[in-house]
């Protein structure tokens, strides 16, 4: 039976419900409505002056019909006139009324405000409070104009009863957050920290709300909450349960006012003074005991309450990550629930734990939980807390779990949720080059990723594993056995053939020597993917057939025969047309030594940051995971500076540029693990024994065995470009000797010598490849005037085989002064 | 501190964003809004709540993300009661505070039921603003609440 008071009976609403609800049908239903809209309209408008009573019936029957899902054009008049009513029941429909079907008309508003404005100096609090929570629940820019100063003066007028401090408290956290540059601080803002002091939990319930608002906003000027905060939270913590009759709930004392408290607590650093930071400890082992007491009651309310107030306490320990006592119980704590028999527990044990993993003092704690959270990831029948596992699985990753981690989750992968897949690819690549010892396991992995997942490994992954087999000399021969037995799958993902595609194109000559993976058996196995493939993919392969002309010269003929054909060179894609048009006659027309230059070996690539981990973080946004993966970083670069002080600045740094990639690019340590069996050779070390004074600085470094060039990779000997070459003609101007050109090929010295209006000449030629040069010459040109005073004589005209300095002509001049 | 760029509690500002009660068929009895939406954006995500909570069971939790935001809901006999908050706040005591409210409920309409808050709408909004303003828990104890709503209704 529905409980109606004597006071507003409304009997005709609820018959008015009662039709609605016995409509048969949606057309029923409108025609119903809009009779009675004609009604209550044709009463708006009558001569007769409505009396309270009906006009409230009439509104409610409107706020009614609009909350059904009908538009409502009418009635806001009436509604505001019931404001002024001294009746509850009437201002209460009329306050409901505005707060649910805002308007903008600038006349009503002025109306409203008005009547707000009576309602809050009544010193009623009946009336009080409807005008405040109308304020806080329409919020409008209009009403923070009006009262943004009036508000907080009554929040800490010594008259004001507490439910309208409550209202008040709140009300002024709306404006706050909607209007903040009317929310002036002042004199109320020390007493409003006082709140939570007082004596009703209720007010200090509101009060706390505000607060943490506030002192987000203006930390100093709020900060001595703090004590206050750890003071109140003890007294709570401590209390018998007879203590706070009304506010105990299932046995829990203040549950949502100790879990507010504690999340005000991290808004903050852990307090400075000791004896403020001992209690605020103390209180914190108190929680954590509290939760290996055996339960006060068998009600799932008393274990929530109870919980909710242990997972807030654990969230402000690991924000303070400062007590390792308290980070390790924490840790052991949660463990216990990630076995317990409700989902709930199991759930937010295994995200609080997530956070737990990366801090320095528990991370090892943590570990020990590993075989439990693969459990989970296995069984958990909500996917949601699948997902947490596997979250918690990546956060716990490191050197000495790698390897077990990245199977499980390659194994979870195979059936997970299409939703999460991108990122649970993402995350078992960043932890497989991460934590790779050995990298023909990184490649596994990636190629399995590619396997299980393959619509999901973007284009950052694969492009990773290619940059990394390039970089490493010792996983290119693995990586072209595992891609090519991969390829013979008889359904693969497009983007293993992008990956076996340039793999084998670059070091398919490493298993070219056994007869199952002949050069021919391998063009035949891409090529038969060929047409299934998307364009860019085809132009990658067309790509790898040119370079398997330069590598096996046997497959040369059918290759071209494949080029050949209308399907390629007249392909209807320009950029697979012209591939194959010019692959086609570049095989004609260039001679193997062209031909080996131009396809040559891809140079390793040089340092960057992963942007996988960018793009990770992108994915789940700066976020509190993504948090996860900096705190990653950060102590890989801890331990990467012998787990030094991480400093602030880092922390600071990362957190604001959350979607920067991490600081610490040596993450790979390609550098380090890079072929430099050869020494970077420097500009000047070709010819540093025809300069007396000696090129630069490490000359014996830079070159080999018989004084002449070293043999470094081309890449880490760049050419300079062409401003370069200026700035190597201008240091002549003070400067006899040194290198006038270089490039790849070529490098041109001078030496020179000058005596009153004589000068002496000489040009060099280092030949930097290891071919012969052939036809080689040279010729000096003059300008105008100076020809006539220059002789030039060529001293030596012989080529000399590679890596030497082939010849070097000699010219002398004379110049008039 | 290290720590401090963790919380992200510290960086947002957490509140209740609604706050929905639906039957099972779909039908909205109490749609309660903390932050701005339009009309439009309101049926949107009603539609989706309904469809979000629906097809969960035992086995799920009580806590499913989302949009930006997670919903915290728990269902009693035909009706689910939703809170959707941020994602860093607190599950359990979101979770008990659902629970709370539902009991002043029951106390106050003696063994509540779908219908009551059917016919009695106007005045769930009252117990609502009692327990919850400005996307914040306003007051927490049951006997205060139902104190102030007896106090209320005998008013004129």
């Amino acid at each position: 039976m529905p409980a109606v008071s004597k006071g507003d009976g409304m009997r005709g609403l609820a018959v008015f419900i009662s039709d609605i609800r016995n409509c048969k049908s949606k057309e029923a239903e409108i025609k119903r409505i809009n009779k009675e809209l004609a009604n209550i309209r044709s009463k708006f408008k009558g001569d007769k002056a409505l009396d309270g009573y009906s006009k409230k019936k009439y509104v409610c029957k409107l706020l009614f019909i609009f909350l059904l899902g009908h538009d409502i054009d009418f009635g806001h008049m009436e509604a505001v006139n019931l404001l002024s009513s001294n009746k509850y029941t009437e201002k209460q429909i009329g306050y409901l009324f505005i707060s649910v079907l805002v308007n903008s008309n600038s006349e009503l508003i002025r109306l409203i405000n008005n009547a707000i404005k009576n309602d809050l100096s009544s010193r009623n609090p009946t009336f009080m409070c409807l005008a405040l929570h109308c304020i806080a629940n329409v919020g409008s820019r209009e009403m923070a104009e009006a009262f943004a100063s009036e508000i907080p003066r009554i929040l800490v007028a010594g008259d004001t009863m507490d439910s309208v401090k409550q209202s008040a408290a709140l009300c002024l956290l709306r404006l706050y957050k909607t209007s903040p540059d009317l929310v002036l601080m002042g004199e109320w803002t020390s007493r409003v920290v006082h709140l939570l002091n007082d004596q009703h939990m209720g007010v200090v319930t509101a009060a706390i709300s505000l607060i943490t608002c506030l002192s987000q906003k203006n930390p100093d000027e709020f900060k001595t909450c703090v004590s206050l905060a750890v003071s109140r939270l003890s007294r709570i913590v401590s209390s018998a349960s007879t203590d706070l009759q009304d506010y105990t709930y299932y046995f829990v004392p203040a549950p949502w006012l100790s879990c507010k408290l504690l999340r005000l607590l991290q808004c903050y650093p852990p307090p400075e003074d000791g004896a403020v930071k001992g209690r605020l400890v103390e209180c914190l082992e108190t929680i954590l005991n509290k939760a290996q007491e055996p339960p006060k009651s068998k009600k799932v309310q008393h274990s929530n309450a109870k919980n909710a107030i242990l997972f807030e306490a654990i969230s402000l320990i690991i924000h303070y990550d400062s007590e390792p006592n308290l980070l390790v119980r924490a840790c052991n704590q949660l463990g216990q629930f990630l076995q317990h028999r409700e989902t709930n527990l199991r759930y937010l044990a295994l995200e609080s734990m997530c956070t737990l993993a990366s801090s320095e003092f528990s991370h090892e704690a943590v570990k020990t939980h590993i075989e439990t959270v693969i459990n989970a990831l296995k069984t958990e029948r909500d996917v949601s807390v699948r997902q947490r596992a596997a979250d918690l699985l990546y956060a716990m990753c490191d050197r000495s779990n790698a390897k077990q981690i990245v199977a499980e989750m390659l194994s979870y992968l195979e059936t997970a949720d299409y939703s999460i897949r991108e990122e649970m690819v993402l995350k078992v690549a960043i932890l497989a080059e991460k934590y790779a010892v050995d990298y023909s396991w990184y490649v596994d992995t990636i190629l399995n990723l590619i396997r299980i997942a393959g619509d999901y490994v973007s284009e950052e992954v694969w492009y990773r594993v290619i940059q990394i087999v390039i970089n490493r000399d010792d996983v290119q021969g693995y990586a072209a056995k595992t891609v090519f037995e991969a390829l013979q799958a008889p359904a693969c993902h497009e983007n293993m053939v992008k990956v076996g595609g340039y793999i084998l194109g670059e070091f398919g000559n490493l298993i070219a020597g056994d007869p199952r993976s002949s050069p021919l058996v391998q063009f035949n196995l891409l090529h038969s993917k060929f047409h299934l493939c998307s364009v860019p993919t085809r132009a990658l392969l067309l790509s790898a057939y040119i370079k398997f002309i330069n590598l096996f010269p046997e497959t040369k003929a059918t290759i071209q025969e494949v080029l050949r054909c209308d399907s390629q060179i007249r392909n209807s894609d320009v950029e697979l047309q012209q591939r194959a048009v010019e692959y086609l006659k570049l095989s004609s027309i260039a001679s193997t030594d062209v031909l080996a230059t131009v396809l040559e070996e891809m140079p390793p690539f040089p340092e960057r940051e992963s942007s996988i981990l960018a793009k990770l973080k992108k994915k789940k946004g700066p976020g509190a995971v993504s948090v996860t993966e900096l705190e990653d970083n950060k102590r890989e670069g801890g331990e990467l500076n012998g787990g030094g002080d991480r400093g602030p600045d880092t922390a600071a740094m990362a957190a604001s540029n959350a979607s920067t990639p991490s600081p610490s690019a040596d993450l790979l340590g390609i550098r380090s693990a890079a072929p430099v069996g050869a020494p970077p050779a420097s500009t000047g070390s070709l010819l540093v024994d025809v300069f007396s004074e000696a090129g630069p600085a490490a000359p014996s470094a830079a070159v080999n065995d018989d004084g002449f060039l070293s043999s470094a990779p081309p890449s880490e000997d760049p050419a300079p470009p062409l401003s370069e070459a200026d700035e190597l003609l201008n240091k002549f101007v003070c400067k006899n000797n040194g290198v006038l050109f270089e490039n790849q090929l070529l490098q041109i010295g001078i030496k020179s010598e000058y005596r009153q209006n004589l000068g002496r000449m000489y040009l060099f030629y280092g030949n930097k490849t290891s071919v012969q040069f052939a036809s080689f010459t040279t010729t000096v040109s003059c300008p105008g005037d100076l020809q006539s005073h220059i002789l030039f004589v060529p001293l030596c005209s012989e080529t000399k085989p590679s890596n030497r300095i082939t010849q070097w002509k000699a010219i002398t001049s004379s110049l008039s002064p | 501190t290290r720590r401090s760029c963790m919380s992200a509690k510290c960086k947002k500002i957490l509140q209740i964003r609604f706050i929905l009660i639906q039957n099972r068929a779909g039908k909205t009895r109490l749609a309660k809004w903390y932050m701005q939406f339009d009309d439009d954006e309101k049926q949107k995500l009603i539609e989706e709540v309904h469809a979000v909570v629906t097809v969960r069971d035992a086995k799920h939790t009580n806590f499913v993300e989302f949009r930006n935001f997670k919903i915290i809901y728990r269902r009693y006999a035909g009706l689910y009661f939703c809170i959707c908050v941020d994602v860093t706040d607190n599950n359990l005591a979101y979770l008990e505070g659902i629970h709370n409210f539902v009991e002043v409920l029951n106390e106050y309409f003696h063994n509540v039921c779908e219908l009551d808050l059917v016919f009695n709408f106007y005045k769930v909004y009252t117990v609502v603003d009692e327990m919850f303003l400005a996307g914040e828990i306003r007051e927490t104890s049951q006997t205060k609440v139902l104190k102030q709503l007896l106090m209320l209704q005998s008013l004129e």
